[in-house]
Parts: structure tokens; sequence; C-alpha cells
């Protein structure tokens, strides 16, 4: 589970933002709404350990994200969060399958080659595990960044705008993905976005 | 996966880059090593070769040409002296030498040098007989160890020397007797395992016959002469003694290799500085092509942070990249200069007739490698910090 409390973020420029307090459950699935200014990346950033939070604090099961030290948040990020970006990217020197063997390896985890194998296959993308990211097509590309986002079964699973570039066969096929997987691990998913698509969706939706 | 894996994929993903940082940094450490093997080896053979010989005398002419000649057989004589002149330093119970050695030079057989001289030779080289026996009469001789293998000959076996001391096979002495090989020396990792010894009297016996003159003048070649202290100041004054009185020349095989020794640093410093250039280019180089790949790679270093990746393993990581960089920069340089080092030896195996070898390793060559290991890490250092930097939100969100 996710929750906010009392988050403000001050940029360097001197503007702050003040977040809303928020719980997501477990196995939930929320949309994160606000008009582009309003924070939505930061708030993303914050959520992923990405930013470091100044004020406020943010639990992720059973762990304040407020209290871990620069290497605790890295080690935490990499097992527990998963993150899915706006658009996908890779290490390009890496094969498919590396790839998702360096994000369990990054995160301090054994590489398990049959669930990566299992899980690209699921995704229909298992042909592909062998190629480089670039050979992929932008829609296998954003397949393979989702079991990434999941392959360490995160407790969190966030995507930043996952469907903003999509035609509506296609957003829909994402969301079905995502929720489908998300639901596979058992986690939390939180879908930052303006795509007023999804709205009808998630009746889980926080507002900012 | 592990750091040197992802730091092979990620240079193996630039490959015209990664080429041109090790082949800069090959050429400048194998030109390192390369230097370091000849200077040594060439070092060597003058070290080996001096045989505390502490004069040679000989004709007129440049000193350095007698010692070239006398002592490392790699120049022609300056000319031939009488017996005459040189009988005086060889009476026995001389006040100052100790022993004084007649050399007999001009012919060759195949390329190698024919030497008239006494069983003093062999002595002063301490070297021992390995077969047979040392020449008794003219027109017996014993080969150095290297000379009898190259030439495939046996105790037992003849053959017709030729005048000169290149092999040229219009020049044999058809008309003379042949010599007969009566024993082969031990190897002694000097210059005496590429002569052919004989009597002096062989010498003469050769070259007469041809002569018009039937009172033939015997002359030698050259002396060389070991003093019975080599502090002795009257010993040390001799050599300007023959040198302003007499019409012979004495030159010091120490000075004269020295000098020589000096110069050949001389070159050996330019290429070295030469080499150092390189290596620093070539250091600059891994350092451009490092810092220029984060532009590009910065996305992807945020995405490693993202999957659980410390900033010290982004600095790790490219600290690696500069590392198996300088390693596999530091494999080409080193097989590069052994494998040059061998085609040379094959060259002046067949010029000199001196052994040299790619095949030996040197002690300094760990010393590059810490060099080059160093110069690799120092060249990623700043990169890596720059990756370790690298502000992950930001450039996220500047997607």
């Amino acid at each position: 589970m996710l929750s906010v409390q009392d988050l403000q973020y001050s940029y360097e420029a001197g503007n702050s933002l003040r977040f809303p307090a928020f719980s997501c459950g477990k196995n939930e699935h929320w949309l994160l709404l606000g008009q582009s200014g309003k924070g939505k990346t930061t708030l993303l950033h914050l959520l992923g350990g990405l930013l470091r939070i100044q004020q406020g604090r943010i639990r992720i099961g059973e762990t304040w994200l407020n209290e871990l030290k620069r290497s605790e948040m890295d080690r935490f990020r990499g097992q527990h969060i998963g993150i899915i970006f706006q658009r996908s990217h890779f290490v390009r020197s890496l094969s498919v399958d590396e790839n998702l063997a360096l994000a369990q390896s990054l995160a301090g985890l054994p590489i398990q080659r049959d669930r990566i194998r299992l899980l690209l296959e699921q995704l229909n993308v298992g042909h592909k595990a062998r190629s480089k990211p670039e050979a992929l097509s932008q829609g296998e590309q954003q397949r393979v960044a989702i079991a990434r986002a999941i392959i360490n079964r995160p407790a969190v699973i966030l995507a930043d705008e996952p469907t903003s570039a999509l035609d509506d066969e296609n957003t829909g096929e994402v969301v079905r993905l995502l929720e489908e997987e998300a639901q596979s691990v058992g986690a939390t998913l939180l879908i930052v976005t303006h795509d007023t698509r999804l709205k009808a969706r998630f009746p889980n939706q926080i507002q900012l | 996966m592990n750091l040197i894996k992802l730091s092979w994929k990620n240079l193996a993903h630039k490959p015209l880059n990664t080429f041109l940082s090790l082949l800069l940094f090959g050429l400048g450490v194998g030109l390192v090593i390369f230097l370091f093997l000849v200077q040594t080896q060439v070092q060597d053979k003058f070290d080996k070769n001096l045989a505390g010989i502490d004069l040679v005398i000989g004709a007129k002419g440049s000193p350095l040409q007698l010692i070239l000649c006398s002592m490392y057989h790699i120049d022609s004589p300056t000319g031939n002296i009488s017996l005459e002149e040189a009988a005086p330093f060889m009476r026995q119970g001389h006040p100052l030498i100790q022993r004084a050695v007649p050399l007999s030079l001009g012919d060759n057989y195949k390329g190698f040098r024919v030497v008239g001289t006494t069983h003093e030779f062999v002595h002063l080289y301490r070297d021992s007989i390995g077969q047979g026996r040392l020449w008794d009469k003219p027109m017996e001789v014993t080969l150095g160890a290297n000379a009898a293998a190259e030439l495939g000959l046996k105790i037992g076996d003849s053959f017709q020397s030729a005048h000169g001391l290149v092999n040229d096979e219009t020049l044999k002495h058809s008309d003379a007797d042949g010599f007969e090989v009566v024993g082969i020396l031990a190897p002694a990792g000097s210059v005496i395992d590429q002569l052919i010894l004989t009597a002096t009297e062989s010498i003469w016996q050769v070259h007469e016959g041809h002569g018009e003159e039937e009172e033939h003048e015997h002359e030698i070649t050259s002396l060389l002469i070991q003093f019975k202290s080599k502090t002795n100041f009257q010993a040390l004054n001799m050599a300007r003694g023959i040198n302003e009185n007499t019409n012979l020349q004495a030159a010091s095989p120490s000075w004269e290799i020295s000098s020589i020794r000096e110069q050949l640093g001389l070159g050996v410093n330019a290429l070295q500085v030469l080499a150092y250039v390189i290596v620093a280019v070539s250091a600059m180089s891994i350092f451009i092509s490092l810092f220029s790949s984060l532009r590009e790679r910065r996305y992807e270093l945020s995405l490693m942070r993202v999957m659980g990746a410390s900033r010290r393993k982004l600095f790790a990581m490219i600290l690696m990249e500069g590392l198996v960089l300088a390693s596999l920069g530091f494999l080409l340089g080193f097989l590069l200069s052994h494998l040059s080092m061998q085609l040379l030896a094959g060259y002046m195996q067949e010029s000199f007739r001196y052994s040299f070898t790619g095949m030996t390793f040197l002690w300094a060559e760990l010393l590059v490698l810490a060099g080059a290991l160093l110069t690799g890490l120092l060249a990623a250092l700043l990169p890596a910090l720059q990756a370790s930097r690298t502000d992950i939100s930001q450039t996220l969100s500047a997607s």
C-alpha cells in the first residue's frame, strides 16, 4: 500500500507545491489526474524515490521513504517500486532480456532467466528477447518497459502518461496489460495522466 | 550482471570509438615496452661481451670501429698490424699485462667469422669445450655453439672459408686447404658462440699461396689486453703512450661502450618521450570518448538509478570502462611489442649473428601494466564523477 501525508516540495526557483494526502491499498488501481504545472511529475518522482523528500511523509508497505538514506533509497526503489515512463528507454548496449536481467541484478536480486522468459512471452515479446531494444516497435518497447517495471514484483507500480501517445485501441490494450500485470504481482497501480479517456475506467482518482 | 561485462557491452556498443582508443593506447604501451626490450637486450650484449678486456690494440683508425670489430664482431677491421709490432705486448712477464690475445680476422664461412687466435681467447670468455677439443695445429677449428648449430657442422666435417666478413661464395678460398672441425664449445651466451676459432697460423696459411711475394710478413688484426691491475697508473697511461708514440692504436672498451650507450640512450629517450606522448593522447581519447558518451547515455544512466543502482555503482561502471580499455590496450601493446621484437630479432640475427628475442619478459612490464591501469583510471575519473552526479529526476522529466 501507498500513502502520502503532508507532502510539500519547494523548487530551487522558490515556488513550492503542496500535495493532498491520499492512501491507496494493496491491489488497488488509481489515477492521478491534474493539469500541466500542477506537479504531477514531481509527485511521481517523490513517490518513486527519484527526488529527495523535503517535507512530509510517504509510506510504501511498512517503509517510510522519508526515513531512508540515499543508498537505502536506491535499493528500496529497485526492489519495491516499478516505474513506467512516458517514453520507453533502455540500456542500448544490452538486449531485451539482458535489460530485464539488469533490473534484477541492480536491485540486488538474483537473476531469474525463467521468469524473464515467461514474462516476455506473457507480454507477447518473447520472440524479441535477444534483440536490441532499438529494433523493437514502439508498442513492443512499451510492453518490455512494463515487463521491466514488474520483474521484481514491486509493491507499487507508477506509470507516467503511459497512453498519451496512443490511439484508443492501443490505450485500451496498454491499460488492460498494466492492470493485469499489477494484479499478477499484487501491486498498487498508480497511473499519472491527463488522459481523460481513462477516467471512466478507474473509479479511484486523485485530483491535483 | 557484473560490472566488467556491463562495461564491456557498453564499449562494444561503440566499436569505432573503442577501436580508436584501443589502437592509440596499444601503440603507446607497445612502444614503451618495445624500447625496454631493445635497450635491455642491447645493453646485455654489450656487457656480456666486455669479458674483462681492458684495452684493444690494433691499426690506427676509429677506436669505436676497432672495439666493435675486435670485441663484438660487427664491424670491419681498421686494418692489420705486423706481428713484429704486436710482439712486445705478448711478451711473457710484461710488467703490466696479464694477458694479450691476438686476433686475426678477415675470413668467414657462410657469414660466420673465422677468428685466428690462441687458446687464451677461450679462457678470456670463460668458455669451455662442449665436444671434442680445442685446435692443436693450423687448419683445425673449434666452433662456437651457435655457429655449429646454425651451420650444421659436426666434429670431423671440413669446409673452405671465404675472404671477407660477409657471406660471398665467389670469394671462397678454393685453392687453399679446408678447415677441419675438431671441437665445439659449450654455449657461453656471449659473442664467442657465433665464432669459428682456429690458430692464428691458419689465417696466414689460407692467405699465403696466392701472394706474389714469397716472404709474406705475418700480420694480425688486433690484440685483446687484460691488465694485471685495473687501477695501475702506468697501465692507464699505456693507451695514451701507444696512441702518441707508435703506429698502433689502443682503444678502451669501457670508454667506447659508455659513449655508444650514451648515444643509444639519447635515441631511446627521444622515442620514449614520443611513446609517453602517444599514451597521453590515448588517455585524452579515452577521456573524450567516455565524456561525450555520457551525454547520449544520461537517460540510460538515470534509468539504471531507477532500477536500483546507487551513485557509487555508476561511478564504478564508468571507471571500469576506462580500466577495461586500458587493460585491453595494454594487452594489445604487449603483443605488438613482443611480436615486433621477435621480428627485429630475426633481422638482427641475420645481419649481426647476435641472437635477440621477443620471447623474454621483463619485470618492468609489470610496471608498465600498473602505469597503464592508472592511466585508464585517471582518464575515466572525471566522466565517472559526472555520471554519478546525473540528476535523475531532471533527466527523466526532460524527455
